[in-house]
């Protein structure tokens, strides 16, 4: 079972959602992106996604194209975030890490070399934002042939005779995107999650996290009496830029206690 | 049955979106079914003929189609070898090739339903034509133009407004068309059910790239009926400058399959082609993904994209049409580039020999022109696109002569 397939379980079998804060690699700098990996491993994220800068994140709202600027004026680079996680492994071996980024960083890089890099580095799964079920054949084999899951995107705008086309050859978890539109900006609402989610349950056996918009504890417990994982971004990082790691961590912590609270209640 | 099918360069892209390896569908699911449903109404309104006929009567009537092909003699004399004729586009409506594709997908806007218009623009031309169609069918119109270009091209800005398009200054990466295309897909994410963009060159996710190529194609089918009319025979050379390549292959592709016709590409080479400053994705790029299509691009080591530079803010852009790139690999296009001095010299030498204002687009175009004309016979026929008229670009051009103005 892969490390994230295995999370799930653990959590399936205590009746609780999963915590997804993002890190966006070396924003500000390398050495605080370490901190935070470890800092959320530590107070109550169960897996963690690490996003790859990019010069040009079109799915991506002003918080996270910031973030990626920082980044890359920081020296983010393929190489650079793999150390990086190379090094959290040293300490951390049950986190599952979960790469999210866009496609051209990695063509460059090279698809196989890439994918054989990411699973020694310690990488469990990959998000490539721009890069459909349609085009997915570029990466599949190489994935998979590493037990890298793919994990795919499902947006409101993904009709049902779509979906299984979707999420073929797609494994971990799928990520839904609740709302049309870019990160960080709107946020769905609950009557939303409960037209939306059972859709994709009738396809698909694989848990369903939630992202693009999940900002506070409660947005986060809501997410989690209807999905299975309730993704948050952009918040964390204007807590970040605003105020500090510290800071951060406790939001964290303050999202996972929300969460955690919801599964009981709708126990 | 022996069903021979034509060898022809014309045929693509695939089912896929592809030309040759290039091209593609690189975008977020949440645009997917959009781009899908895009094909599908592009495909059925291409095989009808009242979805054409509409077309030619707006490029008759409200462009003013067909643009005349103008043999520049003073021209040809003072370069002193083959003889040059203008494909003028810039003497279309709104003074540039841009219109011809506006038309065509404000009227597959209009098939689909859609009511609201958004574009990304660099020099201003394409954000200009589409406000301009939107005024004429009374949509409404949202345009993303880099901050740094707003504040080049301001006479552009003030058309869009006047013509009434909401300006949207985008202020992230350089400013510039690539940053501009950034922001108008973020929008179309967030506004999937009642907007169409119109991308206004023959990049992006298919099916964009095909179908502004189909709508520019009218550049080259009258280019090639009025050459035949004039000489009795194709050209020996047809010359195009490239941004994203819309005019380029809207005038090549009807030549692709005439062995006898060289098609030249002239991308920008900014300071020059061994400076960190140009635009010549062919000639210094490398294959990649970017804005939904797989292609050229200006980019480093790590795959980030790099800033693209030109005098011309219509060209000033990392990457370039999926078809072009096909073309460059097969060797049926020549791509080669022109910098921003050569472009200056080119725009004043047109100026002053044929009383055409050219924009600094074209003038890329007729830097090229002007090297080789020369080292060909007085009997051998170059045919260039003059896509866009010089008015917007003479503050700029100005500037650069040390002319205040």
């Amino acid at each position: 079972m892969s490390r994230i397939a295995g999370v799930f379980a653990a959590l399936k079998a205590q009746g609780r959602a999963a915590l997804i804060p993002f890190v966006e690699a070396y924003d500000p700098n390398r050495e605080t992106s370490l901190t935070l990996l470890h800092g959320m491993a530590e107070n109550g994220a169960d897996i963690i996604e690490i996003g790859m800068p990019f010069t040009d994140p079109m799915a991506d709202g002003p918080t996270i194209q910031a973030a990626g600027r920082r980044g890359l004026l920081a020296g983010a680079s393929l190489h650079g975030v793999l150390g990086l996680v190379r090094e959290f492994r040293r300490s951390n071996n049950h986190t599952p890490l979960v790469m999210m980024g866009y496609l051209n960083p990695i063509l460059s890089y090279g698809v196989a070399k890439f994918c054989t890099d990411a699973a020694e580095a310690g990488i469990d799964g990959l998000i490539v934002v721009d890069l459909p079920t349609e085009e997915a054949d570029l990466l599949l084999p190489d994935a998979a042939a590493n037990g890298l899951d793919v994990i795919r995107l499902i947006a409101p705008t993904t009709s049902n005779e779509r979906l299984p086309l979707v999420l073929a050859g797609s494994s971990g978890f799928v990520y839904y995107v609740s709302i049309t539109g870019i990160t960080g900006t709107r946020t769905a609402s609950a009557a939303d999650l409960a037209r939306d989610i059972p859709r994709i349950r009738a396809v698909t056996d694989l848990p369903i996290a939630v992202g693009f918009g999940v900002r506070t504890p409660e947005q986060a417990a809501v997410v989690a009496q209807h999905a299975d994982g309730a993704i948050v971004a952009s918040a964390l990082i204007e807590t970040l830029n605003r105020e500090n790691v510290a800071a951060v961590l406790r939001d964290v912590k303050a999202l996972s206690e929300g969460i955690n609270g919801a599964r009981k209640e709708a126990a | 049955m022996n069903n021979v099918i034509p060898n022809t360069l014309r045929n693509g892209p695939d089912g896929r979106g592809r030309f040759g390896e290039f091209g593609g569908r690189f975008v977020a699911e949440t645009l997917m079914p959009l781009i899908l449903e895009l094909e599908t109404a592009y495909e059925a309104a291409k095989a009808d003929p009242s979805f054409q006929a509409e077309l030619d009567y707006y490029l008759k009537h409200y462009v003013g189609r067909p643009s005349p092909l103008w043999f520049a003699e003073r021209l040809t004399r003072e370069l002193g070898g083959a003889k040059v004729y203008f494909k003028r586009d810039e003497l279309n409506h709104t003074g540039a090739h841009k219109i011809n594709n506006c038309l065509g997908q404000i009227l597959l806007a209009r098939r689909m339903g859609k009511t609201r218009i958004i574009a990304e623009t660099g020099a201003g031309q394409h954000g200009v034509a589409t406000a301009t169609v939107c005024a004429l069918f009374g949509l409404p119109c949202t345009v993303y133009m880099g901050a740094v270009d707003v504040e080049r091209q301001k006479p552009n800005v003030f058309r869009m407004k006047l013509l009434g398009a909401e300006v949207v200054p985008v202020s992230s990466g350089a400013a510039t068309l690539k940053d501009a295309m950034n922001d108008a897909m973020r929008d179309w994410v967030a506004n999937v059910n009642d907007t169409f963009y119109i991308i206004g060159t023959a990049a992006g996710p298919h099916p964009y790239p095909a179908m502004v190529r189909d709508f520019q194609c009218v550049i080259g089918v009258e280019a090639k009926a009025q050459m035949l009319e004039a000489e009795g025979r194709l050209p020996d050379v047809a010359v195009a400058a490239i941004g994203g390549g819309s005019n380029a292959i809207g005038l090549f592709h009807p030549f692709l399959d005439d062995a006898s016709v060289r098609l030249i590409g002239v991308e920008a080479a900014g300071h020059g082609l061994d400076t960190d400053e140009h635009a010549a994705s062919l000639s210094r790029g490398r294959p990649g993904v970017l804005h939904g299509n797989l292609t050229y691009l200006l980019q480093n080591d790590d795959g980030q994209i790099l800033e693209a530079h030109s005098i011309s803010a219509g060209l000033d852009y990392p990457g370039i049409g999926p078809e072009h790139s096909w073309l460059h690999d097969i060797g049926r296009v020549e791509y080669v580039a022109a910098t921003d001095k050569e472009a200056l010299a080119a725009f004043q030498l047109c100026t002053r020999t044929e009383g055409i204002i050219p924009a600094l687009e074209p003038s890329h175009a007729l830097a090229h022109v002007a090297k080789i004309a020369p080292t060909m016979g007085s009997e051998d026929i170059i045919l260039m696109n003059l896509c866009g008229r010089g008015d917007k670009d003479i503050f700029a051009v100005a500037k650069h002569l040390g002319v205040e103005l």
